[in-house]
């Protein structure tokens, strides 16, 4: 894949990533990390990780931002926009990027694997949604029923919380 | 008194919807054989054929004026059409009628008569409070125009479409 | 990779690429689109006793012709008529809309329609060139990933359109999507699990080797593997097919815009061609969903007796042919349902969603495995 795509992509998700946060209208924050996301799901499939990417397109972009807008429009957030500037939050904010930005460059910096190209790797013998579910079930079996188990947990409490709500 | 509709207890069979729908798609696709098989007769082919020999007497078509069989106009521009129209669609501009003439005890005549036809809403109303029984509503539908102006008939286009009345009205009478 | 962009390859694959795109989108879909209209006029109006569309030819007198052409139904100019009817008219845009996002709706409500076919394998092959624009091996992914993406357009037309009606459509049709996508998923599945693939060509190639899913016997006399794996496809089948209607908002689902109660739902607002991206937008994502219900289960391009595309250019034609005439006739059974069925109550769709499509599809996916695993 050309690098001149990554760089697109790359700075695709970068600007929206930042429209999220500056942007003042709710809707145009939600639609601008759903661009966002469908930049993240070109660099995997210019990684030719299709079936992650399409996952990411498929999940983040298609469900759950779509529910996020649902919920967004429906409160209608009119304060949102209305809020004046908060100058000692943006500065807490603005302090604590710092800090992480130069905790991961002090880490990276001896990290000499990351400066290097990794080879490419070699293509698995079945398609990509076969290679993905032996792993799941062969190799990492034990944390994913730990996650499925984690999920159904949420689920069910969730459900007993609105349940709860209705009385 | 309260009456409960009883609920109908539906067997298994019905819950699953899928029958009737089945039967439902039955009956349209039984429509449209027929259709295409010629079995069923189409409606009128609007623009060739027409209802108008079916119209019956009292249909309320687009408003015109008349004139007796002296080709006399009957409207004497007493404005209660204009006053009464409840879209405002008509615009009456009176004249008096000179003292020399033999109807000079009439007083007023129209000098214009305008239905701009793209307010009309044909309801009737100018006919009803016509004191001369000089406006009527006739049996065309299909007014049509390219132009807005095109869609205001004036005194000539409503005498052309009203035609020719019979019967008195009192004001031609010489004896009053 | 310099070599690889200046090799004969790289241009041989742009070129095929961009003449499958076009041919598939401009002289097939498109045209398939606004005669899906027309259709829809003239079946429905059979259906209810009428005639429709009968009148508008092709005006070749115009031309120097001596008559006018209009074959055999007539009507056959209405789809032209109509398109210029939408470029004509006036663009009418409220000045209580948020404008930006009211411009980005119908784009958003026609691309991922169109992009949407892209995966789906319309034929086998034509000169040796796969009928297929982008083979992929996550193909039927990459359309339910594409085709759920579709609904921002639905709910930012009904957002930004700032009344009540729109909004109210937008919202439901978020909900409904949602709610049928994991349906949708799940009908497929089975098929996925038999034809132990998730590309779409490789599904079309199993069909071809063992008969269609849904009449197994295309392919010779079927054995008892899938005579018992004919029961889980049909019931995937249903679901599935239901499942489709909800997500191209189509009657008994059309909840987002229900003429009768929101007045025309997230588009009200929306005139001329705007409007008409919607319209079309709607009408290909019935193609793309009907073709992909012809690629899982009724055999793709495949037609018992007709040999693929390597017999010569011409069979590769009747492949195309074959596909699309599939997808005709499930058009046409769009249409039938559309003018039988009435609208779904909204509490209804949900629980049928919810309640009866998603476990039936669930279920369905673990009968599948065990018949699969038992037959092996």
């Amino acid at each position: 894949m050309s690098p001149i795509l990554f760089w697109v992509f790359a700075l695709m998700m970068l600007v929206f990533g930042v429209a999220v946060v500056v942007n003042r209208n709710p809707v145009a924050s939600a639609l601008s990390l759903v661009v966002s996301f469908l930049g993240l799901a070109a660099l995997f499939v210019s990684l030719d990780a299709f079936f992650i990417g399409v996952v990411q397109v498929l999940v983040y972009a298609g469900a759950v931002m779509v529910l996020f807008l649902f919920i967004i429009m429906l409160l209608d957030l009119k304060a949102e926009q209305r809020r004046k500037l908060n100058l000692a939050a943006w500065a807490g904010g603005g302090l604590v990027t710092l800090i992480f930005v130069a905790q991961l460059w002090a880490v990276l910096k001896r990290f000499p694997l990351g400066r290097q190209p990794f080879p490419a790797l070699p293509p698995g013998p079945h398609d990509d949604v076969r290679e993905v579910g032996m792993v799941l079930f062969s190799t990492h079996n034990l944390p994913f029923q730990v996650v499925g188990v984690l999920i159904l947990v949420a689920t069910i409490g969730v459900v007993i919380l609105s349940k709860r709500e209705l009385k | 008194m309260a009456y409960v509709v009883p609920r109908p207890n539906l067997t298994w069979k019905e819950k699953m919807y899928l029958p009737s729908i089945v039967a439902g798609l039955m009956v349209t696709i039984k429509h449209l054989k027929n259709m295409l098989s010629g079995k069923t007769k189409v409606l009128m082919q609007y623009p060739e054929e027409k209802w108008d020999a079916h119209m019956p007497e009292h249909y309320r078509g687009a408003p015109t004026l008349v004139k007796d069989t002296k080709d006399r106009e009957r409207c004497v521009a007493c404005q209660l059409c204009e006053f009464i129209c409840p879209p405002r669609a008509i615009t009456i501009v009176p004249e008096e009628i000179p003292g020399d003439s033999k109807w000079a005890k009439v007083e007023k005549r129209p000098l214009k008569f305008d239905i701009d036809m793209i307010r009309c809403i044909y309801c009737g109303m100018c006919e009803e409070v016509c004191p001369e029984q000089a406006i009527f509503l006739r049996k065309d539908y299909a007014i049509t125009g390219i132009t807005r102006a095109e869609m205001v008939h004036d005194k000539k286009k409503l005498y052309e479409l009203g035609g020719v009345f019979d019967g008195l009205v009192q004001k031609w009478n010489p004896l009053k | 990779m310099m070599s690889f962009l200046s090799s004969s390859d790289f241009w041989f694959l742009v070129g095929t690429s961009l003449a499958k795109t076009i041919f598939l989108i401009f002289l097939v879909v498109l045209p398939m689109v606004s005669y899906t209209v027309y259709a829809e006029r003239r079946v429905s109006a059979a259906m209810q006793d009428r005639s429709g569309p009968n009148r508008v030819g092709f005006p070749i007198s115009l031309l120097g012709f001596k008559k006018d052409f209009s074959p055999f139904l007539g009507g056959l100019g209405q789809p032209v008529a109509d398109a210029v009817k939408f470029l004509l008219k006036e663009d009418f845009v409220p000045g209580h809309v948020n404008k930006p996002y009211f411009w980005l709706a119908p784009c958003l409500a026609m691309i991922p329609s169109i992009v949407v076919l892209a995966a789906i394998p319309f034929g086998s092959t034509f000169l040796g060139v796969d009928m297929v624009v982008a083979n992929l091996n996550v193909g039927i992914l990459y359309i339910f990933a594409i085709s759920s993406v579709g609904v921002y357009g639905i709910v930012l037309a009904g957002w930004s359109s700032n009344s009540k009606y729109p909004f109210l459509g937008g919202i439901r049709s978020t909900s409904q999507m949602i709610s049928y996508e994991l349906g949708l998923g799940f009908s497929a599945v089975p098929v996925l699990l038999i034809a132990g693939s998730t590309s779409l060509t490789k599904i079309t190639q199993y069909q071809v080797d063992h008969g269609w899913l849904l009449l197994p016997f295309t392919a010779g006399m079927p054995g008892l593997r899938e005579i018992l794996l004919w029961i889980p496809v049909v019931i995937a089948f249903v679901t599935f097919t239901i499942c489709m209607f909800a997500e191209t908002n189509r009657l008994p689902f059309d909840l987002p815009e229900s003429e009768t109660e929101l007045v025309a739902g997230y588009h009200t607002e929306y005139s001329s061609m705007k409007f008409a991206l919607f319209f079309l937008g709607e009408y290909t994502a019935m193609i793309a969903g009907s073709s992909l219900i012809v690629v899982l289960f009724l055999g793709g391009w495949n037609f018992p007796f007709i040999p693929d595309g390597s017999a010569g250019w011409f069979w590769g034609l009747v492949n195309i042919s074959v596909f699309f005439g599939k997808v005709a006739v499930l058009l046409f059974f769009f249409i039938w349902v559309r003018w039988t069925l009435p609208r779904f109550r909204y509490d209804q769709l949900m629980k049928l969603g919810w309640l009866y499509i998603f476990e039936i599809a669930l279920v369905n996916v673990f009968l599948t495995a065990g018949i699969l695993a038992f037959t092996k």
